[in-house]
């Protein structure tokens, strides 16, 4: 039983360009509802400017995108957003607001909720997270871990169908990363739809159920983390891990 | 010893001082602070539509605000003043009926200082990160929104104490509305203290007006520095160690 209401997200061939250089060339991506898509590479490959383009910050110049079988390329990219929660490797919080206020900015003046409504919202955003005691301090004065479990409370507070994590621990101490990285993996027991932009092995292997390799903006295998980090295929992949493992 | 004395009688006469104090605070300190306020006012409004416009995608209006700012900071204060008080002071009068020079001296005042103001706005909202608009577009907000709720209330901020150096700026140049030929009412600081010159042969008259100014512009230029101390220690970096990342996501294997 899900904890979360989520969807089922595919990107279909997708392809984007900045100047001359091809950086997406025709990525094809399916996150089944409930599950957890890991994606790793190189530097450089393409992963995170895919997040961007499956959430329409940035717009693919051709290909498709469907949320629950249904093309959202021609909806108000606004509202798609509202329905992807996203997680920076910046963690990116509001420096001028108190961590509460990053929560709740989204919640009144997208969602519509009182004052009251969207800091009680807030501290439960928090309380799953662990930081309910800090809803009053400014982002600065928390760790680099505890701001990034409060911006994943941030975009879980908006109820996404999905979830998009880019690199959200390496910008991390080594000492605070197991605690981001467990919070992603109960939300991925939970049963939330997860799209994890990485360079953690470790969960890519264990907690995804899809992984992703991509070099130089396509897909060079994808599978289950079994086959992809036992039986690597190609010489691509087998170079990678042997880089990175 | 006789120099001494002469310098003593011609800057601090305390007669002309004196006789001017009264006026200086009836008429001339009033006026100097609504020629400053209102185009203070004006100028930061007008400035902040320079400085998105200055950062828009559209470039019409980045272009428009690029002339806008070249010309209004390239020319010197009283230049403009003069040009905007007589050039359109006549048509103003046609239309309106107002004969007083004030509204054009505000006029150009507010022009001249929006010009810098923009600047200020736009260097201050593009020193925010750039993930900062990134997340809150990802939160589902448009780009005014985004712009409006997160953006530039960090950048406006940061550039408070730039900000306060304009207004004292500012009150220096409403200065030179003497320049468009002020009724006995309208005069600020600074003609008060010249009339009194001029009517005493004595210099006394400025050294009161000056002694004003200071006492509008020092308690600025330290509320400048106190804002910028604020903003660079106000928030002392105290990180805690990450107690709570062990007791969340039990029974992860990771």
């Amino acid at each position: 039983m899900s904890e979360f209401v989520s969807g089922t997200l595919t990107a279909k061939n997708i392809h984007l360009s900045f100047g001359s250089n091809h950086v997406l060339r025709g990525i094809d991506l399916h996150v089944e509802k409930g599950t957890t898509a890991s994606v790793i590479g190189p530097s450089g490959s393409g992963k995170s400017t895919l997040l961007r383009v499956m959430n329409r910050l940035i717009e693919p110049e051709q290909g498709d995108i469907l949320l629950d079988g249904r093309s959202v390329l021609k909806d108000n990219p606004d509202e798609l957003r509202r329905r992807i929660g996203m997680v920076f490797q910046q963690f990116n919080l509001f420096p001028h607001k108190t961590v509460a206020e990053n929560i709740t900015l989204a919640l009144r003046k997208l969602r519509g909720m009182s004052k009251e409504q969207a800091r009680e919202e807030a501290l439960a955003q928090l309380d799953l997270v662990g930081l309910k005691h800090k809803a009053d301090a400014r982002p600065a004065n928390l760790s680099g871990g505890q701001q990034q479990r409060v911006a994943i409370a941030r975009a879980l507070a908006m109820k996404p169908e999905v979830m998009f994590f880019d690199e959200a621990t390496s910008a991390l101490d080594p000492e605070l990363v197991k605690g981001v990285l467990a919070l992603m993996a109960d939300l991925a027991k939970g049963g939330m739809t997860m799209v994890v932009v990485t360079h953690e092995m470790g969960f890519s292997r264990n907690v995804s159920d899809t992984v992703t390799f991509m070099d130089a903006g396509i897909v060079v295998e994808s599978g289950s983390p079994e086959q992809l980090f036992t039986e690597p295929r190609t010489e691509r992949l087998k170079g990678f891990l042997s880089d990175v493992l | 010893m006789d120099y001494l004395n002469q310098l003593a009688e011609t800057f601090l006469n305390w007669k002309v001082i004196g006789e001017v104090l009264p006026s200086m605070f009836a008429v001339g300190l009033p006026n100097t602070i609504v020629l400053a306020a209102i185009s203070g006012v004006i100028g930061t409004l007008l400035g902040m539509v320079l400085a998105l416009m200055g950062i828009s995608r559209n470039p019409v209006a980045r272009w428009a605000a690029r002339v806008y700012t070249d010309v209004f900071r390239g020319l010197p204060a009283v230049l403009t003043i003069l040009v905007i008080g007589l050039g359109f002071g006549p048509i103003v009068r046609e239309l309106t009926g107002i004969s007083s020079p004030y509204p054009m001296g505000i006029a150009a005042l507010s022009l001249m200082s929006a010009a810098y103001i923009g600047e200020i706005f736009r260097s201050g909202i593009q020193s925010v990160d750039k993930g900062q608009l990134e997340a809150t577009r990802a939160l589902g907000f448009g780009y005014g929104a985004s712009m409006r709720l997160v953006v530039v209330p960090q950048g406006v901020r940061r550039v408070l104490p730039a900000l306060v150096n304009q207004f004292i700026a500012l009150i220096k140049e409403s200065s030179l509305v003497f320049t468009l030929g002020l009724m006995s009412s309208e005069r600020e600081l600074f003609q008060i203290g010249q009339d009194a010159a001029a009517r005493s042969g004595n210099l006394s008259g400025y050294v009161a007006a000056a002694i004003f100014y200071l006492a509008l512009t020092i308690p600025l230029t330290h509320f400048v520095n106190w804002i910028d101390r604020r903003l660079r220690s106000g928030r002392p970096e105290k990180k805690e160690p990450d107690e709570v990342a062990a007791v969340v996501g039990k029974g992860a294997h990771v």
